[in-house]
């Protein structure tokens, strides 16, 4: 029971209620919140920055949705399969097909919006090759759709005036009677305490990058929706599967990390490795043989025509190619500066690469010096994307906590143990609406005030406080980057079990330093206190990832095992669901995968 | 390793002063990497905005060297050996703490846009449209909103009581993107004028010098704007035909 102290200080906190409560305002959030305040309840967002900067503006490629209008060939049962097999048959089914049914409205429903994507020659929405899609799929604007989606939401939520908290970030989420009444927050600008009541709460946080080293997430990416959730009670699940998206930048270091899109390869760029060679050719899975072409000549053919050919193994799902390109650094095949080439240079004119790659162009010529039209790019495998999350029910992205939903990179089951590169924007908008549809429906049907315990919030703000009391102690950058170090050279692309064990042990110190972190200055936009608040976040879903990829001993998608090199079919057959206990102490259950209609099924028989 | 003196600008609202640090950069490193590395070992509540670190977020605006820039797009080897770099937070916004600015007036002017209003889809459920009309819009929709054209544009930097009755260049483009964009059914003509302010500008180009993304504001927005502007409100022929119209 709350004291009388901490049952006013909880009352002197700014307050605001509402029916529906969205955290984070990047795709998903964005979509969630539209639709809530679409249908009429009370709706905010909060955002860690300001409205328009989230992660989702980086998204370059495109965004996966079988509208056929490059190839009539195509439809949704397609995109399912294609999906199911990116995620190494890992995926939720279920949430699978809702996405391929579904993102096709809901890319037409963002040009109803605003969206100005790229058009075919008749006018209609032109559609782009992306690895593992086995048709020309993704509607795209150049290389920056990402940047269009986040405008076009925005713009969408404030023409009907949904109420954005910006510069916000939430470190705690409250309940009563088990279920989610409210979320505890400061205010970057102050540092001072905000709290929101809600009958509900979206979660649609993004991912966790920012607890590995070379990563091409910003600094907000730090799976913050997975630790609050985790707290409050909610399983995560899938936390082993963490992508490295093949291609991010090597040089020079301070960019190294930074994303070059799937979309050089989807207009012809081809990867060689240090002696000029197409290697790509040399790691084709079995999985993918039938598919993929074996000779240059076929996979230069495939560009211009699909149905003749076979496609190039520079488009195998992003966990072959990752892998693949660790391998040949490994070998001593390299480029000069630990990466491998990619080249589109030499085999597209300068017009065309500048007029379908704007972005890329523009990245190299001013951080590297390196023009894409003369040179070939340098590039290795950089920390991109988490395929786990929250555990959520396919249909309404309900969470295991009454009242507390996620939606897009925050939720697990979509893409398995790997995503296929464009279907993470499509992701976002499917489930960010259904989000927002089902979050409506549970505040509409909740009944009672929501209560909000005083002390819970007292003694979440005497926490988060801590640092400014202490003197002379840890300092949180040095903890972060000791973090990311640990878990980028142990938790990595390539794993096994001693390295994973000495992870968690790094984490568990790491978990006790941080309790004695000293930060200088006052509450007022500080970002040593708001790394500080950030790192709790980091850790737990570090030791979430580290522990899931102890359990799997297997490799599948985005989790590779040296000591266990090969999928197991035991494995193929279970998600790994993540819990915390009240004492803190986290574990791993193998649950049976969801099973498949026999009607799906048959899709895989071809 | 070369070692660099970077002149930090630190204060609040009620002031502040420029301060030195002496710090170590590596080749290829940007302005935004040294700020970071004087916030991890000198200085851990140094505020400052950023997010993608990669020109895409348009958060880290400042002015180096008395310039509107980003951040993380200004390479340390653009400086000399020896030459003093002095980073400071935007002028045109009121300061929050030492690089961050309040921007809430950009998100006050965004509110009192006109919506995008689309007509109908065509028979077979699509919007058709040429490539070549989507690009004038896609140059403006490449913005970032950084607000480097808005710190720079003198209609607000120098004068604050311009601010109520000025949209300025970022919003002068969204007005142009929605004005030219092939489904849209809104006339925002007489708002761009009487509200947004564009009259203002004389066109000095500053905005579109500092642009990140290269978007030629002037030229391509603000001057087509002003023109639709003019045809609307000062077209001889439309203008008696108001009248007539009015009297009858």
């Amino acid at each position: 029971m709350a004291t009388d102290a901490q049952t006013n200080m909880a009352a002197e906190i700014e307050t605001h209620e509402l029916d529906v409560l969205v955290i984070g305002a990047g795709g998903a959030g964005l979509r969630a919140a539209v639709e809530a305040h679409g249908r009429g309840v009370k709706t905010g967002v909060v955002c860690k920055s300001l409205l328009g900067k989230a992660h989702t503006v980086m998204a370059e490629g495109g965004m996966a949705a079988a509208l056929r209008n490059v190839y009539p060939e195509d439809n949704w049962q397609v995109h399912f399969r294609d999906t199911m097999r990116g995620g190494k048959m890992l995926n939720n089914w279920r949430m699978a097909q809702i996405h391929a049914q579904e993102a096709p409205d809901r890319v037409n429903e963002l040009e109803d919006w605003g969206a100005l994507f790229d058009r075919t020659p008749d006018g209609r929405i032109l559609q782009r090759d992306f690895g593992g899609h086995r048709y020309a799929r993704l509607a795209h604007v150049g290389d920056r759709t990402g940047l269009e989606l986040i405008r076009t939401l925005q713009q969408r939520s404030v023409a009907r005036g949904v109420e954005v908290y910006m510069e916000c970030t939430i470190f705690q989420l409250l309940t009563s009677d088990g279920k989610v009444s409210g979320a505890l927050g400061y205010w970057r600008e102050t540092g001072r305490f905000v709290l929101f009541k809600a009958k509900a709460i979206v979660i649609a946080t993004g991912g966790s990058g920012r607890c590995f080293k070379i990563t091409s997430n910003s600094w907000e990416c730090t799976g913050d929706g997975h630790a609050l959730a985790l707290r409050a009670g909610a399983d995560l699940m899938d936390m082993e599967f963490f992508q490295f998206h093949p291609t991010g930048m090597v040089w020079p270091l301070s960019v190294r990390g930074l994303l070059v899109t799937e979309g050089v390869r989807g207009d012809g760029g081809t990867l060689r490795n240090g002696t000029g060679h197409r290697f790509m050719f040399d790691y084709i899975p079995a999985m993918f043989q039938a598919e993929t072409a074996d000779t240059e000549e076929e996979a230069d053919a495939w560009y211009d025509d699909h149905a003749g050919n076979r496609r190039t193994p520079d488009l195998l799902p992003r966990d072959e190619v990752a892998r693949s390109i660790n391998s040949e650094v490994k070998a001593g095949r390299g480029s000069p500066h630990g990466g491998v080439f990619l080249d589109i240079a030499s085999r597209r004119s300068a017009d065309y690469i500048r007029r379908r790659l704007p972005s890329m162009y523009h990245q190299f010529m001013e951080l590297a010096g390196v023009d894409i039209t003369k040179d070939p790019m340098e590039v290795a495998p950089t920390a991109h994307y988490m395929m786990g999350g929250i555990r959520v029910d396919a249909d309404s992205t309900a969470a295991t906590v009454p009242g507390l939903f996620a939606a897009g990179e925050a939720a697990a089951g979509l893409h398995g143990s790997n995503r296929l590169g464009g279907n993470s924007l499509s992701d976002l908008v499917v489930f960010g609406r259904r989000a927002g549809v089902a979050a409506t429906e549970y505040a509409e049907g909740r009944e009672g005030a929501v209560a909000v315990d005083g002390g819970d919030v007292a003694e979440a703000c005497a926490q988060a406080l801590s640092a400014f009391e202490r003197e002379e102690g840890e300092n949180p950058y040095t903890l972060h980057r000791e973090l990311q170090e640990a878990m980028h050279s142990l938790v990595g692309i390539i794993r096994t079990q001693s390295e994973i064990d000495q992870a968690i042990d790094k984490i568990g110190e790491l978990k006790e330093r941080s309790g004695n972190i000293s930060v200088e200055g006052n509450r007022a936009y500080n970002p040593g206190w708001n790394l500080t608040m950030d790192l709790v976040s980091m850790l737990t879903v570090s030791e979430a990832i580290a522990r899931s990829a102890l359990a799997r001993r297997e490799s599948r998608g985005g989790h590779t095992r040296d000591d266990f090199p090969g999928p197991d079919p035991g494995f193929g057959k279970i998600n790994h669901v993540v819990r915390r206990a009240d004492d803190g102490t986290i574990s791993v259950t193998p649950e049976p995968l969801p099973e498949m209609p026999a009607e799906l099924r048959a899709l895989f028989d071809e | 390793m070369t070692d660099v003196t970077m002149r930090v600008w630190r204060g609040d609202a009620d002031g502040g002063d420029f301060r030195p640090y002496k710090i170590s950069t590596e080749g290829g490193e940007v302005v935004l990497d040294v700020i970071h590395r004087i916030q991890a070992e000198q200085s851990g509540d140094l505020a400052v905005r950023w997010n993608c670190k990669a020109g895409k977020c348009g958060s880290c605006s400042a002015e180096i060297n008395g310039k509107p820039r980003l951040m993380c797009m200004t390479k340390m080897s653009s400086f000399e050996e020896g030459q003093a770099i002095t980073v400071a937070p935007m002028r045109t916004f009121p300061i929050i703490r030492d690089l961050v600015t309040d921007v809430s007036f950009n998100f006050e002017v965004a509110k009192r846009v006109p919506a995008f209003k689309p007509k109908p889809r065509e028979a077979d459920g699509t919007h058709r449209m040429a490539q070549i009309d989507v690009e004038r819009g896609q140059e403006f929709r490449k913005c970032i909103e950084c607000y480097l054209c808005q710190d720079v544009c003198h209609v607000i930097r120098d004068h604050e009581e311009n601010k109520p009755q000025y949209a300025g260049p970022r919003f002068f483009l969204r007005y142009a993107e929605l004005e030219m964009h092939p489904l849209d059914t809104n006339d925002r003509r007489t708002i761009v004028r009487e509200q947004a302010g564009v009259g203002l500008c004389n066109i000095t180009k500053c905005c579109t010098d500092v642009c990140p993304e290269h978007i030629k504001i002037t030229d391509n927005a603000i001057i087509p704007l002003k023109e639709r502007v003019v045809d609307r409100h000062y077209d001889p022929v439309a203008w008696l035909g108001r009248k007539i119209r009015r009297r009858s």
